[in-house]
């Protein structure tokens, strides 16, 4: 029970305030605004409870957005709902800004009025929510009589997400697995911890009510397979190793639940448009792409040497992208020489950092940069912390080994079949925290 | 391009500043911040050698980074190289820096105090001057240490520059007021005092300030500045608003310089000398007759300045207190200001009155404003000038006006602030119980106080009612009625139940013989309130029923009801359960003479400090200082008559009780009953079980007394409360005794204190004590040191007397001090034939004592040397014939004579019996060794 929401640009001036409920004061407005965005340490937590008012906040660029109430409420919930609001906001308008918000407040109360009601969250999907909030105000006029009965039998209907009636000529889908890799390494290469989290996006234009079902390698559903069809002999062969498994994970509310929980399948009547699928998190075998061997040494008081070679990991076909490496630098830094093999590496004073860039790079290979770093000599007798080295990318496969078995669509009113559907698959896996201590 | 750059503007820092006054975000900040911060390290590397306006640039930069809250650890040097710059702006920068980063890193501590030595002793102003507003505003103790001795040199210099003279001065004060032991001034006091002389009034403004704080530490050794701060005062206020050109403020002349030539002189007494205190006086007039004359401006500036020198002058006639007529005037002047317009005015007037009121002189004047006051204490809006006019109605109370301030306070106490009540409520109590001369006035004001204000009023002033009433006779009828009709309200305050549960629980009878407040009426009305009280209350009723029982036997039956009903005698809470079983004993067993003698009425309580007045002491010290000096005399006088002096029941524990509670709550009565109580709590003080220890003062304790005789150290005595340990040694006829108390529990002992008592020996024993701490911590040891001379020989020891309270307790300990004659021996070694040469010429019969005693101890050898070695004497070995025997010999030692002294023991091993013979040039000694000696084997 979201008690107000309000949305701040950095300086901390309100540029959306929005009062559920009573016991929400004005007040509440200026308290998060003194003791959190004005705060001189930086808050990190994004729970703040000031006189026994809670505060939610998520930052999207220099826009904070902040969900209060005074009741004990669920706070993972407010947060998904926060991250959904701004879900729906890009949708709407774009990139989250100051000058974005400022240009479509009339758009933003119009949606908190939907998707919040007495700080109960409602209908959030975007393309239920397109229908009847639009960004041309007098399209309302031209709606017919049906359209508008239409709008009010879907929002109070079953199946919230998808207007029926939907028509495409040609029935085409779009399936992303999206994953990032976050790993903390020590100097030696071993792994301190490593995990995966991945989201399936869906990008679906396909006429009628169609049902669809998903396929994943999930080791459950393989096992399982594999032990109902001993005799498929070709099922059994593509199970095996290929499988992985699955940590934990959440589904769009379009999937039916009942059916994962009895059948470990995943059905489901897809929203018209952009939508995620599932999120998951795994943690074991997972591929990592990329390794990091630092080499730092100390040369008397006012200097070091820094030496990091990075080795992809990967099939020599696929080629990574956007590599950037990241090589933290003492605070007394006076001077810095770079010497590197691929790429480019600079030394940016404002991030106290070495950063190392590659375009692209194919798997099985290695490249090395070695820097030498002047230091002015302090009278801090401090040591040096030695963060770690941080590492970005982007590769075509995902370092989870998740695979896309089948994606099948049934319509039955209309008269289109599973082979009718252009289906796309995507794989991105992405850096994460991907970091190796020096 | 560099050249254009380098004047005055420091365009790179102005970039740097607006640059982060833009930032969109924190992270930006950082960002360029840490940019900044890399590009000066690079600059500052050293392999390049930069110009005074780039280091001053970048040492600027860091300075405004770390004013924007970021670590600088960096940059020290360079700033430390500006400061031997010879550009100004160079050098200002540099100690801005240093006065904003300084740390105590010892090797930049020292460049920086060379450096400002180099600026001390240049001879540009402005350069001392910077320096001497770095070392004062750093104000490290290493400053002090290594400009201390420099500063008043630069101070009293004849060629120092006046602005240097200036900063000098206040630096001085700046580093006395952080380090005081450094900063000695000693031959420079009189230079600087004549400082006042100057001509320069901006010296003599700093000047004054170092001087008032100096003179408040040592006033003997300024007090030449008086007359030079009258005359100068003098001198300013005699002038002319124009003559002081540049220090005239909206036509004032010098304002501040007077304000803290007025402070000065505020500490010291008059002037003694006639022209000087005339002079004085004559400024005073001036200043108070400027304070009629119309304003030369109607700017509020004018008004403030003329106003403050006005309120600082009337400080110093109060301080004075010995001008009448300076007084008066004065308080004529606050008076007009009482009804002026600015709120602040009012306050201070109403602030000084205070002070004013207390002088003898003034206090009559004071009062003609009364009306004033009271009108203030009524309308005034701010809830601060509300208070002082309260606290003057207070300090200008006497006995003509104290019928009216009293009922003025009460009529305001019912709207006044919360804040401001509880305080108002014990002055209410404290000016009614002082001034009362009629009784009943006083008992009406106290029940009305509880009527209006029952929450604020504390313990303490229905404590003191209690008191009043009952050691006055006269009163005690109309108290009870009084009483009687006020609990007749239908919601009347816990506190006045109090009151009247105890009032008439002593003295209903005093009023049962009307009708309408017959004893079950009383009873009644005092029960109907029982219900709604806590539980002391309830407990305080229950006694008062008890009391009813002995003072009118009709309502035995009712009252016994009523505690014999569940709700008493079940009741959860054990104190009025215990109460309610125990009173209902007494009533049903107890003959009438008994009960008559239980519960006797409240002896008259003993005459002691008011507990209100000393609650107000606590609450506000300077406020009410006045009034409690003249308390004493006028509370003798209210509270004098109400001695009966026939009674014989004033019992002595009763005066001994600490707590107030005790003997208001008459508890003593029922004390036989409940001695065994534990739960004595702030209600039951259970005087037997403080009487008890008090009793531990049974006679001299000296078994520990002869243990000593052979040894030297050692505990003398130890109970569950205290040991005593012992340490001395002796010298020829000296003797040093060093005594350790030990306070065995975690209690600390009060007023400790410890005699020792010789009685007739003042001409044998010389006896020096030192005197002990007389508070012993719980746990701690004290040591005390006795020296003992021996005028000649004795026989009785001297007494140790301890005395000291424990938990309220007297203890009283009385010890024998181990002081016995053997310990002046000094041990005489000689051969067999000397000795018994000497041996015989002592044969005369009283010049022997002998004794044959039987062995206690058993007959060990080595135990047998040691006590006689312990004894002082030379053991002799191989003197006498029979080995068995001991023979020694010694000197004793006393002032007026030498007493040599030879021993013979003969122990018998069969018959467990031993002989000792002593033999001794005086009688009295031979005997008392021999006595000494027999006990010890």
């Amino acid at each position: 029970m979201i008690g107000g929401l309000f949305i701040y640009n950095h300086k901390g001036e309100v540029l959306i305030s929005r009062v559920y409920r009573d016991d929400i004061g004005r007040n509440a407005v200026d308290a998060f605004r003194v003791n959190v965005i004005h705060a001189r340490q930086q808050v990190r937590s994004p729970v703040t409870n000031i006189a026994r008012t809670s505060f939610f906040h998520v930052k999207r660029s220099n826009i904070w957005l902040a969900a209060v109430t005074k009741q004990n409420v669920n706070a993972a919930m407010v947060f998904e709902f926060l991250y959904k609001m701004c879900d729906v906001m890009a949708s709407y308008f774009g990139k989250i800004s100051e000058e974005n918000i400022k240009n479509n407040f009339v758009l933003i109360y119009e949606l908190l009025d939907e998707i919040l009601d007495f700080g109960y969250p409602q209908n959030s999907e975007t393309g239920a929510l397109k229908t009847f909030i639009t960004q041309q105000g007098i399209k309302g006029q031209f709606q017919t009589k049906e359209e508008q009965s239409q709008i009010t039998s879907q929002v109070t209907g079953q199946i919230g997400w998808r207007r029926e009636g939907i028509k495409y000529r040609r029935n085409e889908l779009f399936l992303d697995v999206l994953e990032s890799v976050n790993l903390l390494m020590s100097p030696q290469g071993q792994v301190l911890s490593a995990h995966v989290s991945g989201r399936v996006v869906m990008k679906s234009y396909l006429s009628g009510m169609p049902e669809c079902k998903f396929g994943m390698n999930d080791k459950i559903v393989i096992d399982k397979a594999g032990k109902g069809g001993v005799t498929n002999e070709a099922g059994k062969s593509t199970s095996g190793k290929q499988s992985i498994a699955i940590d934990d994970c959440t589904f769009n509310q379009c999937v039916r639940l009942s059916k994962f929980d009895s059948e470990r399948s995943i059905s489901f009547i897809p929203p018209d448009g952009d939508y995620e699928l599932m999120r998951y998190r795994t943690t074991k075998d997972i591929i990592l792409p990329f390794r990091v061997i630092p080499l730092v040494r100390e040369v008397g008081r006012t200097k070091l040497e820094v030496k990091v070679v990075i080795k992809s990991n990967f099939k020599p076909s696929l080629l990574a992208q956007k590599i950037e490496v990241r090589i933290p630098t003492p605070l007394n830094t006076s001077g810095v020489q770079v010497i590197c093999m691929k790429g480019k590496a600079k030394y940016k004073a404002s991030e106290n950092a070495i950063v190392w860039k590659i375009k692209r790079m194919a798997g099985m290979k290695e490249s090395q940069i070695s820097a030498e770093i002047e230091l002015l000599p302090t009278n801090d007798k401090k040591k040096w912390a030695r963060p770690p080295i941080s590492m970005n990318f982007e590769v075509p496969f995902a370092p989870s080994g998740l695979k896309v078995r089948y994606l099948k669509v049934f319509e039955s009113k209309l008269n289109y079949s599973d082979h009718d559907v252009v289906k796309w698959v995507r794989y991105i896996g992405r850096s994460g925290i991907y970091e190796t201590r020096c | 391009m560099p050249a254009v750059s380098k004047g005055d503007g420091m365009r790179g820092l102005a970039v740097f500043i607006s640059d982060i006054r833009n930032c969109k975000s924190k992270e930006a900040e950082i960002k360029r911040i840490n940019k900044e911060l890399a590009n000066i390290r690079s600059k500052f590397k050293g392999d390049k050698a930069l110009d005074g306006y780039s280091k001053k640039k970048y040492v600027c930069k860091l300075l405004f980074i770390f004013l924007l809250g970021h670590d600088i650890d960096f940059g020290h040097m360079e700033a430390v190289n500006l400061l031997s710059s010879n550009k100004y702006t160079e050098k200002q920068i540099g100690y801005l820096f240093i006065s904003v980063l300084v740390n105590s890193n010892s090797e930049l501590i020292r460049l920086i105090n060379n450096a400002i030595k180099n600026d001390l002793s240049s001879r540009n102003p402005t350069f001392m001057c910077l320096a001497l507003h770095c070392i004062a505003n750093v104000g490290s103790r290493e400053m002090a240490e290594a400009f201390a001795g420099e500063i008043p040199r630069i101070l009293v210099a004849g060629d120092t520059m006046d602005s240097v003279k200036q900063s000098a001065a206040l630096c001085l004060l700046r580093l006395y007021k952080a380090s005081p032991d450094l900063v000695l001034m000693g031959e420079w006091t009189s230079r600087v005092v004549h400082l006042l002389n100057d001509q320069h009034m901006g010296v003599v403004t700093a000047a004054i300030s170092l001087i008032t704080c100096l003179s408040s530490k040592n006033p003997d050794e300024f007090k030449t500045c008086v007359s030079l701060a009258v005359s100068r005062l003098s001198r300013i206020v005699s002038s002319a608003s124009t003559d002081l050109q540049d220090y005239t403020y909206y036509f004032v002349p010098a304002p501040w310089l007077s304000c803290k030539l007025l402070r000065l002189l505020q500490c010291y007494p008059p002037p003694e000398d006639g022209a000087v205190k005339g002079r004085l006086v004559e400024c005073l007039e001036t200043i108070l007759n400027k304070a009629q004359e119309p304003p030369k401006s109607k700017k509020v500036q004018h008004s403030n300045a003329k106003n403050a020198i006005l309120f600082e002058a009337i400080s110093l006639i109060i301080h004075y207190d010995s001008e009448p007529n300076l007084l008066v005037r004065a308080c004529n002047q606050l008076g007009q200001f009482l009804q002026h317009r600015e709120t602040n005015l009012r306050y201070l007037a109403l602030e000084s009155m205070c002070t004013l009121a207390s002088s003898e002189f003034s206090h009559e004047a004071v009062k003609t404003h009364i009306e004033t006051v009271i009108n203030a204490l009524k309308t005034e809006r701010d809830v601060s000038v509300r208070q002082r006019a309260a606290d003057l109605l207070y300090a200008m109370c006497d006995r003509s006006n104290a019928k009216q301030i009293v009922a003025e306070m009460l009529s305001y106490l019912e709207t006044a602030d919360y804040s401001i009540r509880e305080e108002m409520v014990l002055k209410v109590a404290i000016l009614a119980e002082k001034y009362a001369v009629d009784y009943s006035w006083y008992v009406d004001t106290i029940l009305n106080l509880i009527r209006i204000a029952g929450d604020y009023v504390s313990e303490e002033v229905w404590y003191r009612v209690i008191q009043i009433v009952i050691n006055r006779d006269d009163v005690q009828g109309y108290a009870a009625k009084t009483v009687f009709e006020a609990l007749q309200a239908p919601a009347c305050h816990e506190n006045m139940v109090k009151v009247g549960g105890y009032i008439l629980g002593e003295f209903g009878n005093l009023i049962a013989g009307d009708p309408r407040s017959s004893p079950l009426v009383q009873f009644n009305l005092l029960h109907s309130k029982f219900h709604l009280c806590s539980v002391p209350t309830r407990a305080l009723l229950l006694s008062a029923y008890i009391k009813f029982i002995n003072l009118f036997p009709e309502t035995k039956a009712t009252i016994q009801e009523v505690l014999r009903s569940d709700s008493q005698i079940r009741n959860s809470d054990v104190e009025l359960q215990q109460r309610a079983v125990e009173y209902l004993k007494l009533s049903s067993i107890a003959s009438t003479d008994v009960l008559a003698t239980v519960l006797e009425e409240m002896p008259p309580f003993p005459e002691r400090e008011s507990s209100i007045l000393a609650k107000l002491k606590k609450k506000k010290g300077p406020g009410a200082v006045s009034v409690e000096l003249e308390d004493g005399k006028e509370r003798g006088e209210l509270n004098g008559g109400g001695d009966r002096g026939g009674d014989a029941a004033i019992a002595a524990s009763n005066a001994s009780t600490p707590s107030p509670s005790a003997d208001l709550l008459g508890l003593r009565s029922a004390a036989p009953v409940s001695g065994a109580t534990p739960s004595a709590g702030s209600l039951l003080v259970d005087v037997f079980s403080e009487a008890g220890p008090a009793a531990t003062s049974a006679g001299v304790n000296d078994d520990g007394f002869l243990r000593f005789v052979c040894k030297n150290n050692g505990v003398l005595f130890e109970n569950q409360l205290l040991q005593i340990g012992i340490k001395s040694e002796y010298r020829q006829n000296l003797g040093r005794m060093y005594l350790f108390y030990g306070n065995k529990t975690s209690v600390q002992f009060v007023s400790f204190n410890t005699t020792v008592s010789y009685e007739i020996k003042s001409r044998i024993l010389n006896v020096q004590t030192k005197t002990v701490e007389p508070l012993v911590e719980g746990g701690a040891q004290v040591q005390q040191v006795i020296n003992i001379e021996c005028l000649t020989d004795f026989i009785d020891a001297p007494l140790l007397n301890i005395k000291f309270r424990y938990g309220g307790a007297l203890q009283n300990i009385s010890l024998k001090l181990p002081v016995t004659i053997n310990k002046f021996f000094q041990p005489t070694e000689m051969a067999a034939a000397d000795f018994f040469q000497r041996w015989k010429q002592l044969s005369q019969p009283q010049q022997e004592a002998q004794k044959i005693f039987k062995a206690s101890h058993g007959m060990d050898t080595e135990v047998l040397k040691a006590k006689l070695l312990g004894l002082g004497t030379a053991l002799l070995e191989n003197v006498d014939p029979n080995p068995e025997n001991y023979v020694c010999a010694g000197v004793i030692q006393t002032k007026a004579q030498q007493v040599g002294c030879l021993l013979r023991l003969e122990p018998n091993a069969q018959a467990q019996m031993y002989r000792l013979t002593l033999r001794s040039s005086k009688d009295t000694v031979s005997q008392r060794v021999c006595d000494l000696l027999a006990e010890q084997f």
